[in-house]
């Protein structure tokens, strides 16, 4: 009989040795970057499976998101005779919060799981190894590509994200419910700023677009090789990235916005 | 780096290698002679695998020494290791075939990936290569439209694609139709004669490799318990070899896991139930 | 076309559709066309109070945003509020005895400065100070005074 407090000693250990291994792990990435470079088309090929095709989900979901925020800070707005603020409400709730996070979540779910799973399985049928024994570097040929894809991708998609809600919102507020277009526009321009606002936002998403890929990569490259480690993997990437981003995104705004 | 002319490409000296708490290896010494094609046998589980791991510098000893071309593989730094890598081939018992890429692309990934060749050079030779394998004309497949023969026969393409000095088989006739097995050993005897390789063949499936190889070794728990030629070990009249050669099912080699004495276990059962 | 060619030129398009969306941010939904850091001259203006004021808060003349607070101190010696503004280049001309007023924009809106332009012929250049300024109305004080009848000033 193993006592609790051994067992969160092993916990403990067990969480910093694999923070470690992650570290590393990135180190490793990080020096096959340069290699990469000259290489375009297999970042270009990377880019498509984690960036375009998470275009439809992403478009969708910002769509949605912008139509309800118009609608519910539309009705809040309207008691107080403010309903020329939907504009700034609607673009600082998204440009600020809504369109990295959301943006990050969604990236997480649907190229960060199939990163992970991607190359578990390439571990799990011997890809790698039998790319080791050919002389090429896994890191260098599979997963460096990914990683900065995924960097490169993220940003993209949560500006994407942050302009089709603002549509989304524009839409719902000016078509449906009426707001003045001109005040819509006016008011959000006044209000949001390119560097506090938009900018921070992307350094944001481009925080999380490191920190989601890395994770899916490294689950992946570290995922027990058989199909049931694989799915474990799959879901820790999926679950680590989501509290990793939703955790740094507390302490990034606190760090942006905050007052100075 | 041209390997001096020794007649053993390589060579393990006392090799000793453990895993977690398991003793996989336990002072084997083994070699393998040029152009030859030399099996490793033994039941599952021996470390036939992690043999080959070795030579291919994936994993180092933790005593003992492995010579691949004269020179000791654990000492290589990296980019050593991978220039000789670049002169080994490997057949892995999935094959390991790249699933995002065509048999074509999978063939032309380590000449793409380390030498500087035009496309129709590169082209001529992975047809080349398939033509050797009888796959010339499915170069459009992708991997998961193979059975497992082709796969396997894709994958030695593959690992001839930059003419290896030698190349290493694991377990290459599991789970093949009777038609592929013989299609599968007769590419390992060609190749190995026609492309003067030196072939190691890690396998348990004891008529394939006596029909094929020139020399054997027989590991058990971590040790060789025999060596010499097929015909030799056929006849041999230590009694581990004799059972694994001949498949006996009892022998030196128990049929039963180790267990308390049968009859005293029942009887346990009863009073314990009791 | 073959695959290659076919995902080249998707991601391009999801660049393309990228950076159009980068556009639309800068240039209809936030303020990147007006006043932009680093060029424009900066006034000094000291209150005695300057209620919600914040750095970034708009800096408006007859309504129109001609600069921002670029940072608001303490000044231990006079204890008053020191503002730093940053005025866009080519609002040049405010007379010297322009007065400063922090006002709110609205009951519950945010705070600005008002730049109301005097008469003098001598216009303000970098760095220097706008003497006139009238503070910030903080509604408890108002509230206070109106209850208690010391509305005199």
């Amino acid at each position: 009989m193993m006592s609790s407090l051994q067992r969160l000693g092993r916990m403990t250990l067990r969480f910093f040795a694999r923070l470690g291994r992650g570290n590393l792990f990135m180190l490793r990435v990080l020096a096959g970057m340069p290699s990469v470079l000259p290489r375009f088309r297999l970042l270009v090929a990377q880019v498509y499976h984690v960036g375009f095709l998470s275009l439809p989900i992403i478009v969708v979901a910002s769509l949605n998101v912008g139509m309800v925020l118009g609608l519910q800070m539309y009705n809040t707005l309207v008691d107080f005779d403010a309903e020329s603020a939907l504009g700034p409400v609607v673009a600082l709730s998204l440009v600020r919060e809504l369109g990295p996070v959301v943006a990050a979540l969604l990236f997480a779910g649907r190229a960060g799981s199939a990163l992970t799973a991607e190359i578990g399985l390439m571990k799990a049928t011997e890809q790698l190894s039998g790319m080791e024994m050919m002389a090429v570097d896994p890191v260098r040929r599979i997963v460096a590509p990914r990683l900065l894809a995924g960097i490169f991708a993220l940003p993209l998609l949560a500006i994407l994200f942050s302009a089709v809600g603002i549509g989304g919102g524009y839409f719902v507020g000016v078509g449906l419910l009426g707001v003045d277009e001109g005040a819509f526009w006016s008011q959000m321009q006044d209000k949001v700023d390119w560097r506090e606002d938009v900018l921070n936002g992307i350094i944001k998403s481009a925080v999380f677009g490191v920190v989601v890929t890395w994770i899916a990569v490294f689950e992946g490259y570290e995922a027990e090789p058989t199909a049931e480690g694989v799915s474990q993997a799959t879901t820790r990437s999926v679950v680590f990235s989501s509290l990793a981003v939703l955790g740094l995104d507390f302490v990034l705004t606190a760090f942006m916005f905050g007052e100075p | 780096m041209r390997d001096r002319g020794s007649t053993w490409l390589a060579e393990l000296q006392d090799v000793s290698f453990r895993y977690g708490t398991r003793q996989i290896l336990d002072g084997v010494t083994l070699r393998f002679q040029r152009g030859r094609v030399t099996a490793i046998m033994g039941p599952s589980g021996t470390g036939k695998t992690t043999l080959l791991r070795l030579i291919g510098g994936q994993i180092h000893a933790d005593r003992g020494r492995v010579q691949v071309a004269g020179r000791d593989v654990a000492r290589l730094s990296r980019a050593q290791l991978f220039e000789l890598r670049k002169r080994m081939g490997m057949l892995f018992q999935s094959g390991a075939l790249f699933t995002g890429l065509s048999v074509y692309d999978n063939v032309a990934f380590p000449l793409r990936e380390h030498t500087a060749l035009p496309e129709a050079m590169i082209r001529d030779l992975v047809l080349m290569k398939l033509q050797a394998v009888g796959l010339r004309g499915a170069r459009h497949l992708m991997p998961n439209q193979l059975s497992g023969g082709m796969a396997r026969r894709v994958a030695l393409a593959r690992a001839i694609a930059l003419d290896p000095m030698m190349i290493m088989y694991d377990e290459p006739f599991t789970g093949l139709d009777p038609i592929t097995l013989g299609v599968i050993m007769k590419l390992i005897r060609k190749l190995n004669d026609t492309l003067g390789l030196t072939s190691i063949v890690v396998s348990h499936d004891v008529q394939e490799v006596t029909a094929i190889a020139d020399y054997v070794y027989l590991l058990s728990g971590g040790r060789v318990v025999g060596e010499g030629r097929p015909a030799e070990l056929l006849g041999s009249s230590s009694g581990w070899v004799r059972q694994f050669m001949h498949g006996l099912p009892d022998g030196p080699v128990p049929f039963h896991y180790p267990a308390p004495d049968y009859g005293a276990d029942l009887l346990d059962g009863a009073r314990e139930s009791a | 076309m073959n695959k290659t060619a076919v995902i080249e030129v998707l991601v391009g398009l999801f660049v393309a559709v990228g950076v159009a969306a980068l556009f639309i941010l800068a240039f209809k939904v936030s303020n990147l066309r007006s006043v932009g850091d680093g060029e424009g001259y900066v006034l000094y203006a000291r209150f005695d109070n300057v209620g919600g004021l914040k750095v970034m808060s708009p800096v408006r003349a007859g309504g129109v945003l001609v600069g921002r607070v670029v940072s608001i101190d303490y000044d231990q010696e006079t204890y008053e509020a020191q503002v730093t503004m940053r005025i866009d280049a080519h609002y040049d001309r405010f007379p010297v005895d322009t007065t400063a007023s922090i006002f709110t924009a609205g009951l519950l809106g945010e705070q600005y400065v008002s730049l109301e332009p005097g008469a003098e012929e001598d216009y303000l250049a970098d760095g220097d100070e706008i003497q006139l300024t009238q503070s910030a109305l903080i509604l408890e004080q108002v509230v206070g005074k109106f209850f208690y009848g010391q509305m005199t000033q």
